[in-house]
Formats: structure tokens, sequence, C-alpha cells
């Protein structure tokens, strides 16, 4: 027993010496979130940090996880449909259109022109929507509080659109598996011509606030610089990999909707910091106001015949005409029995990507001869995108996070789903 | 073709069904399979990576996988220079439970590759039944590390030597996989705010009414 006492005594001493040298040297960890508001929402962002450089990041999500995947499940196409304008909160109707591709794809639904235009519209309004919101919230948590006034004052205008189309500011359900929830009011694109054609003036000012500003360059230049051969490592998409250099872009590449006949650019970063992908973002609502432009003019001069909106489903017996289902008792039937029903999804799966206004947004789909989906598997960019924080951030300072966190763009609706 | 492709081939086909039975429509899909497969069987040679058997669909090519070659193959499909899929879109799992096809594998990993270079997309299916885990893909491709823990959340599919194997999207000490079909959509318990002990407090669920899965096909 005594002889034990001066052995425990030893190593009591070696500890002590240990946990002192490891005071010296221990990182300070610090919890970043979930309630700062430049984490974009509720990210719990665990900061070891030397000094203010940053060692490791490790961000803790699921805050706002409602088992969308699991609720879809449980509801037929048309029921699941509004979860997704409730993913990323920012660009609703691009969600809601790639479900209805996917959907469309298994249940072998085709749909006309003139629906196929006005989903590229909104689309693109979708896109301007996200972006503003993405600019000015960038600029607002490294300082800058204008742009962001600005910009909310415009997302206003196109939450208008929104609202007139569909009934909801934000969450519209418009966009529908086969087509559109309802017509397009005739008056409402003068009102888009309008807004497109001040709009260009109201880039101009956001441009002239931020993009030689030293500030804002000293905070973004050579800020989360990321390598093309890293974007693909990290399963980078939109913005974030075009970043790069690649020239990836889903409506160029892998055209869905009405995208091969439209005109526009795809703009492509040179350098990877967070200063690029500011200026992509500016250039592509650029880009999204030529393809308004373009298809106010289509759908103006009435070039594509105006077929009726209810799409034409193949494999029921008949299609649904919006003037017919009031005057014949049998389509009214069909009308309703579409409409509370739901779309039949074959058996067999499908991945639908499009480009979201944050990058690839993908739905997985599997259908089992029923009305609701075996299995709806959401893939969302920001998930990935905020996977590379670790990498992104280390080695930078403290203030450099909140920059990289909102050059990613992220929104938690889609992260946690 | 050996014993082990045979019974792949038959086990696949049954496909996903609520009801349990090979009925009429599932039929049909089997004949739509089988009439795609022999034109799809020429895409890529079974000597470049073995897959057990491949299946067009949408055109979308799908190459089923056994578990113990995932690695090889997903190396294959990524660094190749016929085929180059350098970026994984996403990981995602499948529950086939009370599906016909339940009896010899529950669950399915599927893998989305994309190929930037031909713009192309890829899916590789690997199934697994309930106790077998699947070796982690995180050494070929570094983005799945947080689409496996969401896997490993959400279905409990354990990822040999998989980094950081942690829970991601439930809350910190969630129990149970709240996206297998045996997993009640309502959950296990629930979590509210106490005003008399002024924190957040979790019960166990009470409903006050049962709660109601229509499980019919279809409404009409």
């Amino acid at each position: 027993m005594n002889s034990n006492v001066p052995l425990i005594k030893n190593s009591f001493k070696k500890i002590l010496k240990k946990t002192e040298s490891k005071n010296r040297l221990k990182n300070f960890t610090i919890n970043f979130g979930p309630q700062h508001p430049a984490a974009h929402g509720v990210l719990r962002l665990i900061l070891e940090l030397n000094g203010e450089v940053v060692v490791k990041a490790d961000p803790h999500i699921g805050l706002l996880h409602r088992g969308t995947e699991k609720l879809i499940e449980y509801k037929t196409v048309l029921q699941a449909l509004p979860y997704f304008d409730r993913l990323d909160y920012v660009s609703m109707m691009a969600q809601e259109h790639t479900f209805s591709l996917a959907v469309e794809k298994l249940a072998n639904i085709s749909v006309s022109p003139k629906v196929l235009l006005i989903r590229v519209l909104f689309l693109e309004i979708t896109r301007i929507l996200s972006h503003l919101l993405s600019v000015g919230c960038h600029a607002m948590d490294v300082g800058a509080m204008t742009p962001f006034l600005w910009a909310f004052e415009e997302r206003e205008k196109l939450m208008e659109f929104y609202e007139r189309v569909s009934g909801a500011r934000m969450h519209a359900a418009y966009i529908r598996p086969g087509g559109l929830s309802s017509d397009f009011p005739a008056e409402l694109l003068c009102d888009i011509k309008v807004f497109s054609l001040n709009f260009s003036d109201r880039l101009a000012e956001i441009e002239e606030m931020l993009t030689n500003n030293r500030i804002w360059k000293e905070r973004l230049v050579d800020v989360g610089i990321v390598s093309s051969k890293q974007a693909a490592d990290w399963g980078f998409s939109g913005v974030m990999l075009r970043g790069t250099g690649i020239a990836w872009d889903l409506r160029k590449n892998m055209p869905y909707d009405y995208y091969q006949d439209l005109i526009f650019d795809v703009p492509v970063g040179s350098k990877g910091d967070c200063y690029d992908r500011y200026l992509l973002r500016v250039e592509e609502m650029a880009q999204s106001l030529r393809i308004i432009n373009q298809v106010i003019s289509v759908l103006d001069n009435k070039i594509y015949d105006f077929y009726s909106l209810k799409s034409q489903i193949n494999n029921s017996k008949s299609s649904v005409k919006y003037n017919v289902m009031k005057t014949y008792m049998e389509d009214l039937i069909d009308h309703f029995k579409l409409n509370t029903g739901s779309i039949v999804l074959r058996a067999g799966e499908t991945y639908c990507a499009t480009e979201a206004p944050k990058g690839e947004f993908g739905v997985y789909l599997i259908g089992n001869n029923t009305e609701k989906p075996f299995r709806c598997k959401i893939k969302a960019p920001g998930f990935g995108h905020l996977q590379s924080l670790n990498d992104m951030c280390k080695g930078h300072m403290l203030a450099d996070v909140v920059t990289i966190i909102g050059t990613q763009d992220i929104v938690f609706g889609e992260v946690d789903r | 073709m050996s014993l082990k492709k045979k019974f792949f081939l038959k086990s696949w086909f049954i496909t996903p069904d609520s009801s349990g039975v090979m009925n009429e429509s599932s039929i049909k899909m089997y004949n739509i399979f089988s009439k795609v497969r022999p034109s799809a069987k020429y895409l890529i040679d079974r000597k470049v990576f073995p897959y057990i058997f491949c299946q067009k669909f949408n055109n979308e090519n799908i190459y089923i996988i056994h578990k113990k070659n995932i690695l090889f193959s997903l190396f294959i499909l990524k660094n190749h220079i016929n085929f180059q899929y350098k970026l994984l879109s996403s990981i995602s799992g499948v529950d086939f439970l009370s599906t016909q096809f339940a009896k010899n594998f529950r669950f399915a990993v599927v893998y989305d590759l994309l190929s930037l270079k031909f713009k192309n997309r890829l899916r590789v299916k690997v199934f697994l039944n309930e106790i077998s885990t699947i070796s982690s893909s995180c050494s070929v491709y570094y983005n799945a590390n947080w689409w496996e823990r969401e896997i490993w959340d959400m279905y409990g599919i354990w990822f040999d030597k998989h980094p950081d194997l942690r829970r991601i999207l439930t809350d910190y000490g969630f129990d149970g996989f709240p996206l297998r079909k045996d997993f009640p959509l309502s959950g296990y318990i629930d979590v509210s705010y106490s005003t008399d002990k002024r924190r957040i407090i979790s019960e166990p669920l009470e409903l006050t009414q049962e709660f109601r899965a229509f499980t019919f096909e279809s409404q009409w």
C-alpha cells in the first residue's frame, strides 16, 4: 500500500503537468448560433479558435428538421407539393417545379408550351428573388445596410407577382404536376414588363454600392477560395461551382422545360473567392431579366397556341379542359377525381434535378402504382455546401466565417428538411 | 447465369408495392424492364466494374452492385477516363419494408453520380438487409460524409470506417430511425415547453384521436 503512494503521486504530477501544458495550448471553443443573426437561421456552429484563426468548424444542423420526406410518404402528390415551398423558403417555385417535373416523368404527363413558358417566367422571377436576398443579406452580414433595404423593396414587388398569380406572397403552390394551379392573369404580363424595365436600374444601384466598395472588397476578395477540383470533391453546384470556373448550369447543360430555346449566358468566376460569387449572383440576376424579357415577348405576341391549361394526361382516358369542365358532367367528374384523388405514380423511379437559385436541387422519387410516393428523397444544394464549411473556414479569421456562410447562401429550410 | 444473378433479377423485378402482392401493374413493369434490359446491358462491360445487372428507366442508367464491390466500383466510375463521374450528387436510403422485396433485402443505398465531362448522370444501387453494414465511400467521394451520416440517422444503416458517424438531423439524444417504414409518422415523444418547470420537456406522445393511415392503393 505504502509503496503505491509515491507511484500515485508521480502519476498525478504527470497528469497535472500534462493538463497544464494542454491548458496553455488549448484552443478556444465557441458556440456560433443557433440564434446568431449572421447564421442565416438556426445554424449551431461550434468553432475552435486559435486566437482569432478558425481551426475547426463543426456545424450542428437539424434544428429546423420537420421530417418533410417522411410526411411526403403519407401524402398524395398534390398534398405533398406545398412542402416544397417550405424547404428553401426564398426560392419557392423552383422547388415546386422540380417536384412537378419528377412527378410528370413518373406519371408520364406532358405539359403544354404555354405552361412551360409561364413556368420559366416564374422560375426566373424566383431566381431574382433568391439572389436579391442572398446579396442583400450577405452585404448586411459584413456591414452594409443599404443594399439590403433596396433588395427587399424589389423582393416585395416580386412577391406581389406571386400573390397575384396564386394568392400567396411566398408559399405559392402555383406550379403543379401537370401544369399550373390557375391561369395567368393577362394584365400581369404588362406589370412584369414594367418591373423588368426598372429593375436593371435597381441592380445597377446595388452594384454601385458594393462592387467597388473598399470595405466590401476587403471583406470578400480572397476569402473562401475554392479550386475547381475542391468544388467537385465537395459536391458543389450552382454559383458555388461556377465561381471556380466550371461552366456548369443545368439550364444549359441538361436543359429542361423551355431553356434550350432561350438566349442567356452562364457567367463563370475566375478565382473562386467570395467576391467572384457575389459578382456571379449579380450577373445571374441580369441574365434572368434577359430571360424574362424573352418570355414576355413570346407570351405577348401569342406565338404559341394557347392550349387549355389543364395538361393532357396520357394515361388517363380523357384530358380535362377547364372550359369544358364547367359544361359537361363527365368532365367535371374527371376534374374532381384528378384534384381529389391525385395522380398515380407508376412503379419506377427517377432522379430529377433542376438549377435552383442555390444550386442543383434534386428530387429522387420512387413510385409504386399508388398515389403516394414510396420514397421522396430531396437533394438540397445547401446541405452539400454547408458540409464544406469546415474546409472553407479553416485558416480564416472568425469574421470571415460570416462572409463564407453568406456566400454559401444557406437557408435552413432546405438544409434541415 | 449464376444462381446469385438469377436471385437478384428475380427479387428486384418485384417492384415496391404497398399491398406486398405482385399485381397486374407490377407484372407490367416486369415486362417493361425485361424489354429494356438487353440494350442497356451493353452500356458498360462487366469487366470494367463488377455490377450484378443494369436497368434503364426514363433514360436513366441504374447499376446494381454487390455491397462488397461498392468502393471499387465507385472508384472506377470516378476515375476511369470513360466515365469521370467526379461529382456525387447525393446518397439516399430506401426502406422496402412491407413489400415483397423486403424478404431478402430491406434497405437500398442509392448513389447519384454526375459526370460534368460527359453531361451524364448515373445511379448506383446497393441492397442491404437489416443486419448488414456497408463500407463508407468517404475515401472515394469526400462529400459522402454528411449524406452517409443522414442515412445512418434516418435508417440506421451502419457505414464501416466512416470518419465521423454521428446523428445529424435529429435532436440530441434522439432514439429510433425515423424514415424507416415501421416508425410511426407521429413519432413516440412529444416535446413541449413546460411553464411550471420553465424548460423544455419531452413526454410520451398521447394523441386525442388515433392516427389514421389510409393505406388503400387508390381512392378511386
